[in-house]
């Protein structure tokens, strides 16, 4: 709903409602924005400090899931209605990648 | 519309076909292409079959046997057998949930020509010096160090096909998701969508791991890579997991499919609803989820651990819980109904036991410790031909007499029918049970002879007379097809009188336009209920208004042609030819260049109007 454009013709578009709607969207990207820019702060800082790698990597890699969810679901809109497919398939995919990865890494390269 | 009544030259026909974007006519390129390369894959299986037949023969040699061997399961399952269920797809589908074509009809055009210059180019290693020779599942080494370019026309033939095959599925998956009829519900969809459905995720998900597989394979064979070369760091067992994550999927790729014309066909002639439904859904759905959990069950004996094989053990058994509701579900359907045996309910009928004997063996074979003992012998040769021929094809062969009349308009005689189908039944069982004996007998898989008095002889005689009774079968059906075109005998709407689903409810074959109006569903096996209520059509959802139809466009030809010149470049590229850089640029040029000419030109398709929708004979408005 909320993703649709403001200057639509419709007559029965409640325009009060729907600039709520987007400064409240706004305000959420801006906060996500924020935070993706704070974490991949983090992130260089994690490599400057010079800790293990073995601690550094996976904590980077975390650090980038939660971007890409950031990135999904603020920036993509897969928060709205109407996304149901779209996340079932991403989802579906991601099973299927990261099955992959988890037997490549147990039976094939260790 | 007057564009059916209009007789056309041969000149406008092929224009017609070679531009077309109407999902009804790439089904028939789709049937055409497919049907040819079946032939091919059968003409090969035949050549197998005369060298097996004594033992010591030399009908052909050991090179042209592995690729023989080779092309025939390439060509069976990428070229004949999965654009020949695309073609039911293309056919049906966008009828079933009461769509005007598919999402992409533009795309769904590229994935048809991507697929046919794929597969031309994979068939023309036989002129050029060698076709591939390494098995369908092209395992690395022995791929990676196969002379000439046979390996090569494999690599790129499927690469470009693939990306076919890929688009194709996105496309219906956009379709089913978003172009269903007003009261199409997920669950008033007929089994049929709901497996090419599940179907297309299953494409969506298992292509990449090829594409990706396929060009790595490409680099080390063109490029100088080594993924697959232990010496230099790389990992052989790669190219088998990247294949079977395809591999194994692709199997459910053909088979979900099948099973879902056969629910379609149990249905019909048993005039009764599908029983069950809600649980073939589930079942459906399962399959495919489990369908990726497993592909490790085809590398047993690679030594991937105890632990590993015992889980890909579990999971593929599992898979068996799923088939065994949908093979009950069936049995239910056809108990307590009036059941008609026309050709389709025999190849229905006869598919139940074909398949469980499949099933069976594939459940002994995923018994990890027992399948050292099977692996590559003839018992798995067996098996997979139990589960493909006896599913897949035996689908195959139902459609198109099912959907014939939908297709072509006329119906396919029904006593030709079922002497193909007895031939081919027999057939079946003659060629591949002893071969379940064969293997367990000591025969290995891909060997190009055997000696006398190894207690093989006459289990190969056997089988190679079974070959011959499908080839006869093939060849009747054949007669079929020509004796019908011929007589050309036109017929209505719901010619089996059973129809249940929206398809049925259209003439056959349908206005280019599919519906004058969106039909109203207003439940499972929508046309049949309306039938129930006395009614001889649909109620419509919307009043007659124009139709937005797309334009024709010869680009998606050109697009794919790009790419198959593209390919040679590639190939001689390895032989220092002069000409081979030049010639992969101005490939990739026309593909690009025609991509640019889609993306700035504007094409807003066209518009029938209102007032030519009336003009025709029935007139679509109703009170």
């Amino acid at each position: 709903m909320a993703n649709q454009q403001l200057n639509s013709g419709n007559q029965r578009v409640d325009i009060e409602y729907r600039r709520r709607k987007s400064a409240e969207e706004m305000r959420y990207q801006i906060v996500s924005f924020a935070l993706m820019i704070f974490l991949t702060l983090i992130a260089f800082a994690a490599v400057a400090i010079k800790f293990n790698p073995w601690y550094t990597a996976p904590f980077i890699i975390l650090l980038a899931v939660v971007q890409v969810i950031f990135q999904v679901y603020y920036f993509m809109h897969m928060s709205h209605k109407g996304h149901e497919a779209p996340s079932l398939f991403l989802y579906s995919g991601l099973l299927v990648g990261l099955l992959t990865i988890l037997t490549f890494s147990t039976i094939v390269w260790w | 519309m007057s564009t059916y009544t209009q007789k056309k030259g041969f000149g406008a026909t092929l224009w017609d076909y070679l531009t077309t974007v109407d999902h009804k006519k790439i089904a028939i390129l789709y049937f055409i292409a497919g049907g040819f390369f079946f032939l091919v894959g059968g003409i090969e299986a035949i050549f197998i079959r005369i060298q097996l037949a004594v033992p010591n023969n030399d009908f052909v040699s050991a090179g042209v046997y592995n690729e023989i061997m080779t092309m025939h399961g390439t060509t069976m399952i990428f070229l004949a057998a999965m654009p020949l269920i695309f073609a039911f797809m293309n056919a049906v589908m966008p009828l079933q949930i009461g769509a005007r074509d598919v999402a992409f009809p533009f795309v769904n055009a590229i994935s048809f020509w991507m697929f046919f210059f794929g597969g031309v180019f994979l068939n023309l290693g036989w002129f050029l010096g060698g076709a591939p020779d390494a098995g369908w599942t092209n395992y690395a080494s022995l791929a990676t160090h196969s002379k000439g370019h046979g390996v090569d026309f494999y690599v790129i033939g499927l690469q470009i096909s693939g990306f076919g095959t890929l688009m194709g599925g996105i496309n219906f998956l956009a379709t089913i998701i978003n172009m269903r009829a007003p009261g199409m519900t997920y669950m008033r969809m007929p089994l049929f969508t709901w497996t090419t459905f599940v179907t297309s995720a299953l494409i969506l998900f298992a292509f990449p791991p090829l594409t990706v597989g396929l060009f790595l394979m490409m680099f080390d064979r063109m490029f100088g890579a080594k993924f697959f070369e232990v010496a230099m760091g790389g990992n052989t067992v790669i190219w088998e997991h990247l294949f079977w994550i395809f591999g194994h999927p692709e199997v459910y790729i053909l088979i979900l499919p099948a099973f879902g014309i056969f629910s379609e066909t149990f249905a019909i002639f048993s005039r009764k609803r599908l029983f069950g439904y809600s649980s073939m859904v589930f079942a459906t759905v399962l399959i495919g989820f489990l369908g990726f959990m497993v592909w490790a069950h085809h590398m047993f004996t690679d030594g991937l651990g105890p632990v590993a094989n015992a889980i890909f053990a579990v999971a593929t058994m599992a898979i068996g819980v799923p088939t065994g509701i949908k093979i009950f579900n069936w049995l239910f359907t056809m108990w307590g109904g009036s059941v008609k045996f026309t050709t389709p309910m025999h190849y229905a009928f006869a598919f139940i036991p074909s398949f469980v004997i499949g099933g069976v063996t594939g459940v002994m074979l995923a018994s990890a410790a027992a399948d050292y003992q099977y692996h590559d012998t003839y018992f798995v040769v067996a098996h997979f031909h139990y589960v493909i021929v006896g599913g897949v094809v035996f689908a195959l062969l139902c459609g198109t007499h099912l959907y014939w009349p939908k297709m072509f308009g006329t119906m396919l005689n029904e006593t030709l029918g079922k002497i193909t189908f007895w031939l081919f039944f027999i057939g079946f069982h003659l060629t591949f049970f002893i071969q379940h004996f064969l293997g367990l007998w000591g025969m290995p898989r891909r060997v190009f002879t055997y000696l006398p008095g190894q207690g093989l002889n006459n289990g190969n005689l056997i089988s190679s007379i079974g070959a011959a009774f499908m080839a006869v079968a093939v060849l009747i059906l054949l007669l079929n097809v020509i004796i019908t075109s011929v007589k050309n005998e036109k017929v209505g709407n719901d010619p089996w009188g059973d129809g249940r689903t929206l398809e049925w409810s259209v003439s056959s074959p349908p206005p280019f336009y599919n519906f004058k109006q969106l039909p109203l569903v207003r439940g499972l096996d929508a046309y049949w209920l309306e039938k129930m209520e006395g009614k001889t059509g649909m109620t419509p959802a919307e009043p007659l208004g124009d139709i937005h139809m797309p334009n024709s466009s010869i680009l998606p030809f050109i697009m794919a042609f790009g790419l198959f010149i593209a390919a040679f470049g590639v190939m001689y590229h390895v032989n220092d030819k002069p000409w081979a850089l030049p010639v992969m640029i101005i490939g990739l040029l026309i593909t690009l260049g025609s991509m640019l000419i889609r993306s700035v030109k504007d094409d807003h398709g066209f518009h029938i109007h209102k007032e030519d929708l009336i003009d025709n004979n029935n007139k679509g408005v109703k009170a």
